[in-house]
């Protein structure tokens, strides 16, 4: 008998068929799809996160979880309203200009898209101008930068630059991410904050938008 | 035998960074000495997360390893201005450079020093669109590269493709790609060298060391000739050894007896 605590252990444990299995009988079942999502998706999801963050869950493990969730939710989405969905806010993310690493930023993305929040990845190579589009077109709470080269990661610094002189700084927070950046880094350029992994950037963008 | 790039002096390594701003000759040279004493052929010297003075960082270091090793360096940043400081400055035997790729603009800037320096290059395997995925992907831009480099005058046995590795926690076939890109490489250009760092490979998973001494061996076993590592690993180290022995690469066994009689495998 499906229930919201063995979704989120099907979730746990990477087992899509088990996840859409499940989901679908708690669907017919009658269980509110939000429930569905909050106390059984999100919830799993939010176990991998954790263990993850502890070094008990290792990347394949996450990738696998967040396929199940995802295939979960694409069951109960047509069941909710768009503006019903969760979501803890949008973010923003791209690696900077100059820099084709993709995996750490997609990473990022794929867990911050598994915590609730929407998710805008506009790629990577992406110049200050782009992310200056991006926030007016998408209006982000959060702008997440990555950079994996010491030569690039400078670009960090003019995309801030950018969005000060287009009067946009505060419409959004800014936070930074990859191999060469630090705590000390980011608070030199004047970002927001700085994780060292995609777990940690989670919990990063929970608390700067003060969400649960 | 396998060209061995010692790895360890990078200011992205903790204990490295606080010696370098700290200007602590004694530990930088130390630190030379002890990699080329456990086999490094070359000494790789990175300084790029001094993002603010790489240029004045690399001279110093550079400046401060020549005056205790006499093996080459590898001079290590994709910055042209850092690059070109540190190959005016080294002088034991020829420098290598880390690293060329076929982007545009790398490529150009890069390809003059290693001419006027004539040094030995690392060609990364990655161009304008992005990180290859697959085998053919990477040979693709690996016979751009070899086929301009030596166009512009560099020799085939002064080039080190780097096959670009990824993590196989986040792509089942990462490592499959760049086993065959070896291989297919060597079959074509039994010339050109191949080199790879070792510590990609292993990302996001458990016990990484493993991973990386593994893979280490499977890519030499497919033609792979030179690594960026720890020398001072003595596992992997071992393991070089014996690889090279069992590949037919060590006549009469002479370097696997020299390092066993050292103590390597104790």
């Amino acid at each position: 008998m499906a229930n919201f605590e063995s979704v989120a252990q099907a979730v746990m444990a990477g087992k899509e068929a088990q996840v859409k299995d499940e989901v679908k009988s708690l669907v017919d079942s009658g269980a509110a799809p939000l429930d569905i999502i909050n106390q059984g998706l999100i919830a799993g999801m939010n176990v991998v996160g954790a263990r993850f963050k502890n070094g008990e869950m290792f990347v394949p493990e996450v990738l696998m979880a967040a396929r199940s969730m995802a295939s979960g939710i694409e069951i109960v989405k047509p069941l909710i309203a768009d503006k019903d969905m969760p979501n803890k806010g949008t973010v923003v993310i791209g690696t900077v200009k100059g820099d084709l690493h993709d995996i750490g930023k997609n990473l990022v993305a794929m867990m911050l898209e598994s915590g609730g929040f929407k998710v805008v990845n506009i790629g990577i190579d992406i110049p200050p101008e782009k992310f200056v589009d991006a926030v007016k077109e998408h209006n982000p709470q959060i702008v997440a930068m990555s950079a994996l080269l010491t030569t690039t990661m400078l670009h960090m610094k003019d995309t801030i630059e950018l969005f000060k002189e287009e009067g946009i700084r505060e419409k959004a927070k800014v936070i930074v991410g990859g191999a060469p950046i630090s705590q000390d880094f980011s608070d030199e350029i004047g970002a927001d904050g700085f994780a060292p992994d995609a777990a940690s950037a989670v919990e990063l963008c929970k608390s700067l938008l003060g969400v649960a | 035998m396998a060209l061995i790039v010692g790895e360890l002096i990078n200011t992205s390594r903790k204990a490295i960074k606080p010696a370098v701003e700290n200007k602590d000759a004694e530990f930088i040279k130390d630190l030379a000495q002890k990699q080329v004493d456990a086999g490094a052929n070359y000494v790789d010297v990175n300084c790029g997360t001094m993002v603010f003075n790489e240029p004045e960082m690399m001279a110093w270091l550079v400046e401060t390893i020549q005056e205790k090793v006499s093996a080459p360096l590898c001079i290590d940043s994709p910055n042209p201005k850092a690059l070109e400081v540190g190959l005016s400055l080294a002088k034991n035997g020829q420098p290598m450079v880390n690293s060329i790729t076929a982007e545009k603009e790398r490529y150009s800037t890069i390809l003059p020093m290693v001419l006027k320096y004539k040094t030995k290059i690392v060609a990364l395997c990655m161009d304008d669109s992005g990180m290859p995925e697959t085998a053919e992907d990477r040979l693709k831009i690996a016979t751009k590269l070899v086929g301009d480099l030596t166009a512009a005058g560099v020799s085939e046995g002064d080039i080190y493709l780097d096959p670009l590795v990824k993590p196989v926690s986040t792509g089942d076939k990462a490592g499959l790609e760049v086993l065959e890109t070896i291989y297919q490489i060597k079959q074509k250009y039994p010339n050109v060298h191949g080199i790879c760092g070792l510590s990609n490979i292993s990302y996001g998973l458990p016990n990484r060391k493993i991973l990386n001494q593994v893979f280490m061996i499977q890519t030499m076993t497919m033609g792979m000739d030179a690594y960026i590592l720890d020398p001072l690993d003595k596992t992997m180290m071992g393991f070089v050894y014996a690889s090279t022995a069992l590949l037919g690469q060590d006549q009469f066994c002479m370097n696997y007896l020299t390092v066993h009689r050292n103590g390597l495998y104790e």
